[in-house]
């Protein structure tokens, strides 16, 4: 890794996800120089974790595999993962940014045959399963994975494990005295495209999600239902394994909450209809989901999404905010609460819950360049710089609580901004 | 132009050499692949591999390889020769990572491996290293149609990156819809009030703009040409047209708003009720004091009617959200609470959509003391000197009445979007087929074009769902069906301000490179920055339309002979033509019917009594690929006696690949396609569908060959399929040993 090829004419795009891999794609598709950083092993973000897609019930992977093809054939861009941003200096059109990659131990020799797998006994929580499974130390993230090279977790570094990898891998691919290195490269522009996390549910005290195994998020919901996730699809209770088979669903679970996030995340209310599919896709008539709302936000032309959830006879929706969740002996859930629709009380029992959990900017918590404006949830919503000076643009659900539709809009909108900044740079240099 | 000198390598790493052999590989590139250069290597991919293959380019003048290792997806930086064609013979995911091993599978796995190879080696002879379309032009700039919020920030963005913008609207103003407004959603922290439109700024910032021409009072009265060239006369309310010229062009002609004349029964048409433009009218003239009515009174109690005429399941109004208009009643509830806190304001709602920090706006009329009533209005009628609201309120489940000085319908956005181009392609064929009705009302239908195209499938983009001019896929917003043209704003999807800004910056951009782009004779997406483009051989062309009529983005024309006319900076490389080509003229330099069709004759046809069946497979290489791949990656185990060739669609496959397919003995073909329909998942529009109906027609044929029709079938398969996919094949080739051997073996 040299810092050598960037310079004040290279946008970097910080995130690899879905917006992060938009933007840098669209710049480097006008000719622009991209480098585009990920702190995961993997480009694809959160929406590659995702089963399907509202409204349509695609699959994420589809446009991955368009845009990792894009970026295989496209040399402007250069795709730097298990990488932070630790640091940005200077101005428009001359950031120096300080970044920090971490060791993989696996260099590019990997041909991802999976033989150092098959060496290491150790396992680790595999965070591409929202830690709902576990996976050897050494591991490819997942089947979509960019570049299709294998991590070695740290935690066995120094161990046998580790030296059974290197032993079992014949392309001298593993590399255990891999160091971690902090370089700085040279940008024109910024993308900030750093997307967003689930709202940590445990928080949301009455919902018991750190008590109760039944209790689950819309994330580790997604994952029940992939093919290819912890129970190859199978919409299984933590608790005990046994199929779920009424479910309930919690909107606004943190959203829309002056006491936990005070926004709206926009994408909750279609991700649960869309997870009621889910549930229709498993059991057919053989089960039941309950909607607990406040109000059903499905904008525009999604409208009939929700329509034809409505006339799924095993679908019900209460409107009401649930006050509470007891667990029973069976470890079947009570929702309490009182539907607003004629204010009747009532006390439900589902034998899974699945909180809609809100969109936390993944802003929180990492330091981020001054310049960068945020909103008081935490969204980057501009610049402190006036306008014509500023060079950083927040993009996808950084910016906003958006889905994958919006959040590419606006990660290529910020593709265009930043472009624009190199464009007056080279111009003023004399370059273009 | 070099001598083709071909060269194969074959890999025998990550176990291929163990489970393969690997000598006998290289003999087959010998002596059948006819490759003149053959090498094998224990790490292909590694630097030392790489750069064995990197100097056979330079030293030995290679210009075509064919490489033998793992699948053409994995390993893409290090087998990365831009200079050369380039062929993948997969064997590592395609064979010794999908076959089971030990008894008779070693046999059969040796026989696909070996037929991999030569399939490589049969496509390389027939294909060329693509050298980019030669028919392309220089133009950059842009063409912006509607001079809204929408098309001014599209313009402005992209002159801001250096790009000339020429701006279309047809009304002697910028501003459109924003222009009426006396303020805006507030798109700021801390959302809490409204805030200037910004649009008078904006459009000083537009009209001055050094690169930006501004054409007022002007429609577009014919747009021919393509992403590159496209030539356009401008209309003038004189009566002048004016001719111009751009690269690409993006549609931002934005909604009207439901005729509020259409809802009798929420008092559309009343005195004091109106719509949200009406109130914007009346606000405009309070000029920041009390709002008053029509007749000069002052309103001193307001109730808006959410989804008046939209989220309409009974068919008669709209049926979807304008997702805007719940943000636009508490603006405009504010207009009054600003003014005069007293005035009392209702707002009846089903559900109050205004997503992400919308929800702060919210709060904030909620602190100003504007009322929110969940409830659905029956009727509006008048009662004294103001309304009477007659509602449903849902939370106390009863029948409820307001009356108000003044009732705001929040009626939804319907799109400018011009032609629907299905009924214009139904009317062309009615027309051609000599009815004057329908050319009557093709010339009626032009009347309402925006970009009064030239284009053989109609004068407009077409559109999707509820008239709305929009991509179909989420991954990809701005895909629309027309090569260089992007649409943005509300045209687009309903969308407010703030969104409509974002969509415009973001079209711009894709215009800006749909231009640039063209200039290098490369593809736009999905297959961006292809240098391949259809080369017909018009000789041989019969005219029968097949391909003009099929293309899924209206790339070709047709001439005053019927000859197609390839605008192939239009083409977004699918081959959907390719496919159609009775006559088999048309193919791409790396992708065409020969490379594919000697693929399909390459392999070895055991015979009847061999209890060893061969089916080929013409898998999609987006999504049908990556699944047999992964399946690949997940050692899910499938039959060893399918042949697998990707194709850029299943729209691509000619038939002929099938005939002789099944006349050289294989024993059945599987079409792999995306799904079809409505919520169709194919990125080139229609291509498994094309297949299914051209697979329809060969049943015939088949029973003229003594075949079963079984014998070609078509399967759906997603990306995330890799079980299921191999499930498939199974089952697939259980059938075909089911039905026993083609009548057709050993006729060869």
């Amino acid at each position: 890794m040299t810092a050598s090829i960037a310079t004040s004419q290279t946008i970097l795009v910080v995130g690899g996800g879905i917006s992060g891999m938009t933007a840098a794609l669209e710049a480097a598709e006008c000719g622009k120089q991209v480098i585009l950083v990920e702190r995961n092993a993997t480009l694809g973000g959160r929406t590659a974790l995702l089963y399907r897609y509202f409204p349509k019930m695609c699959h994420p992977t589809c446009g991955m595999e368009i845009n990792l093809r894009r970026i295989k054939a496209n040399r402007n861009v250069r795709v730097m993962t298990m990488t932070e941003v630790l640091d940005v200096k200077g101005l428009r059109g001359d950031y120096t940014v300080k970044l920090k990659l971490s060791p993989r131990y696996v260099n590019s020799n990997c041909t991802a045959c999976g033989e150092c797998a098959k060496a290491v006994d150790a396992e680790i929580d595999n965070p591409y399963e929202y830690n709902l499974a576990k996976t050897r130390a050494a591991y490819l993230p997942h089947n979509m994975a960019y570049p299709m090279h294998y991590v070695l977790d740290p935690s066995i570094i120094g161990t046998q494990d580790a030296d059974k990898a290197k032993a079992a891998c014949k392309y001298d691919a593993i590399e255990l005295d891999m160091q971690e290195e902090v370089v700085e490269i040279k940008a024109g522009a910024i993308v900030w495209a750093t997307g967003w996390k689930p709202y940590d549910a445990a928080k949301i005290q009455p919902y018991g999600y750190d008590r109760f195994a039944n209790v689950i998020t819309s994330v580790e919901f997604e994952r029940l239902a992939n093919p290819h996730g912890p129970t190859g699809g199978k919409l299984l209770r933590p608790s005990d394994g046994k199929e779920a088979k009424n479910i309930a669903f919690i909107q606004c679970a943190g959203s829309r909450d002056e006491n936990h996030l005070r926004h709206c995340s926009r994408i909750c209310c279609m991700a649960s209809l869309k997870q009621t599919h889910y549930v229709r896709e498993a059991y057919g008539d053989s089960a039941k989901s309950t909607i607990y709302y406040i109000d059903i936000r499905v904008i525009d032309r999604l409208e009939d999404f929700y329509l034809q959830v409505q006339q799924d006879p095993t679908v019900g929706f209460i409107k009401s905010k649930v006050a509470k969740i007891v667990e029973d002996k069976e470890s079947n859930l009570v929702l309490h609460g009182v539907d607003t629709e004629g204010y009747h009380r009532y006390a439900t029992t589902h034998d899974l819950v699945v909180l809609a959990v809100g969109m936390e900017p993944e802003t929180n918590g990492i330091k981020l360049p001054d310049d960068i404006l945020l909103d008081s949830s935490g969204f980057i919503e501009g610049s402190n710089l006036p306008a014509g000076i500023e060079g950083i643009y927040g993009a996808g659900a950084a910016s906003s609580p958006l889905d994958v539709n919006r959040s590419v809009q606006s990660a290529t909108a910020a593709a265009l901004r930043a472009i624009q900044v190199v464009h007056k740079t080279s111009t003023v240099e004399g370059v273009r | 132009m070099a001598e083709m000198k071909t060269a194969a390598y074959i890999c025998s790493g990550c176990g291929l050499g163990d489970k393969l052999d690997v000598p006998q590989l290289a003999k087959i590139a010998q002596k059948e692949g006819k490759m003149a250069l053959v090498r094998e290597h224990d790490f292909l991919c590694n630097a030392e591999g790489v750069q064995m293959i990197r100097d056979d380019i330079e030293k030995e003048a290679v210009t075509h390889i064919c490489i033998a290792a793992c699948s053409r997806r994995a390993k893409t930086e290090a087998f990365n020769f831009p200079t050369v064609a380039m062929t993948r013979a997969n064997l590592r995911e395609g064979v010794i990572w999908v076959v089971s091993e030990g008894g008779d599978h070693d046999e059969v796995r040796q026989e696909m491996a070996d037929d991999y190879v030569r399939m490589g080696c049969a496509e390389l002879k027939k294909a060329k290293m693509p050298e980019g379309n030669p028919n392309h032009t220089h133009l950059k700039n842009l063409m912006v149609v509607g001079g809204g919020i929408s098309g001014m920030t599209a313009a402005f963005e992209a002159a801001e990156t250096g790009y000339e913008v020429i701006l279309v609207e047809k009304q002697a103003q910028l501003g459109g819809w924003a222009d009426k407004l006396w303020k805006r959603v507030p798109f700021k922290a801390p959302y809490a009030e409204p805030q200037d439109t910004g649009v008078a700024e904006l459009a000083a910032k537009v009209s001055s703009h050094p690169l930006i021409k501004v054409y007022l009072n002007t429609t577009v009265a014919e747009t021919s040409g393509a992403p590159g060239r496209f030539a356009i006369k401008l209309a003038q309310e004189s009566g002048a047209i004016t001719e111009v010229s751009a690269g690409a062009i993006v549609q931002a002609t934005g909604f009207t708003t439901y005729d509020i004349n259409k809802l009798p029964e929420l008092g559309g048409g009343l005195e004091n009720v109106v719509d949200h433009a009406g109130l914007e009218v009346l606000a405009k003239a309070a000029n920041g004091g009390a709002i008053k009515r029509a007749d000069g009174r002052e309103i001193k109690s307001v109730v808006f009617l959410q989804c008046a005429g939209q989220r309409d399941d009974t068919g008669r109004h709209l049926p979807y959200c304008s997702g805007h208009c719940c943000a636009t009643s508490i603006k405009q509830a504010m207009y009054f609470k600003d003014a005069n806190p007293e005035v009392n304001t209702v707002v009846v709602y089903d559900d109050l959509r205004v997503p992400g920090m919308g929800e702060d706006f919210y709060r904030s009329a909620q602190h100003k003391g504007v009322i929110f009533a969940k409830g659905n209005a029956s009727k509006v009628e008048t009662a004294g000197n103001g309304c009477r609201v007659n509602y449903r309120d849902l939370i106390l489940d009863a029948d409820s009445i307001l009356e108000a000085d003044l009732v705001v319908l929040a009626t939804g956005q319907v799109p400018s979007s011009g032609v629907n181009v299905v009924e214009w392609d139904k009317l062309t064929k009615e027309a051609d087929g000599g009815s004057v009705e329908a050319k009557q009302q093709k010339s009626e239908l032009k009347n309402i074009s925006i970009l009064n195209l030239t284009y053989r499938q109609g004068p407009d983009v077409p559109k999707l769902k509820y008239g709305f001019a929009d991509s179909h896929f989420i991954c990809f917003p701005y895909e629309t069906q027309r090569t260089g043209i992007y649409t943005a704003g509300p045209v687009r999807r309903p969308m407010d301000i703030l969104q409509a800004t974002e969509d415009a910056t973001g079209a711009a951009l894709k215009a800006i490179q749909a231009a640039e782009n063209a200039s290098l004779g490369r593809a736009a997406h999905p297959r961006a920055g292809d240098l391949s483009y259809p080369i017909v051989r018009l000789e041989g062309c019969t005219q029968c339309k097949r391909c003009t009529v099929e293309c899924p983005f209206g790339a070709i024309d047709e001439d005053e002979k019927r000859f197609p006319v390839f605008n192939e900076q239009r083409c977004r490389r699918c081959g959907t033509c390719m496919g159609a080509c009775p006559v088999r003229v048309i193919s791409f330099e790396n992708y065409s019917v020969d490379t594919v069709g000697n693929q399909i004759k390459s392999i070895e046809i055991p015979d009847e009594f061999s209890e060893k069946p061969r089916i080929l497979v013409l898998a999609c290489e987006n999504d049908a690929y990556p699944a047999l791949d992964m399946a690949g990656l997940s050692r899910i185990v499938y039959s060893a006696f399918v042949r697998i060739i990707p194709v850029r669609c299943l729209g691509s496959v000619n038939t002929i690949w099938i005939t002789d397919a099944l006349n050289s003995g294989y024993d059945g073909v599987m079409m792999m396609g995306c799904k079809k329909g409505d919520e169709y998942q194919c990125h080139f529009v229609k291509g498994s569908e094309l297949a299914g109906y051209r697979m329809s027609k060969i049943g015939d044929t088949l029973t003229g060959m003594g075949l079963e029709p079984e014998r070609v079938s078509t399967f759906e398969v997603a990306i995330t399929d890799n079980a299921k996919v191999a499930g498939f094949i199974n089952d697939y080739v259980a059938q075909l040993v089911e039905m026993g051997p083609s009548p057709m073996k050993g006729f060869n």
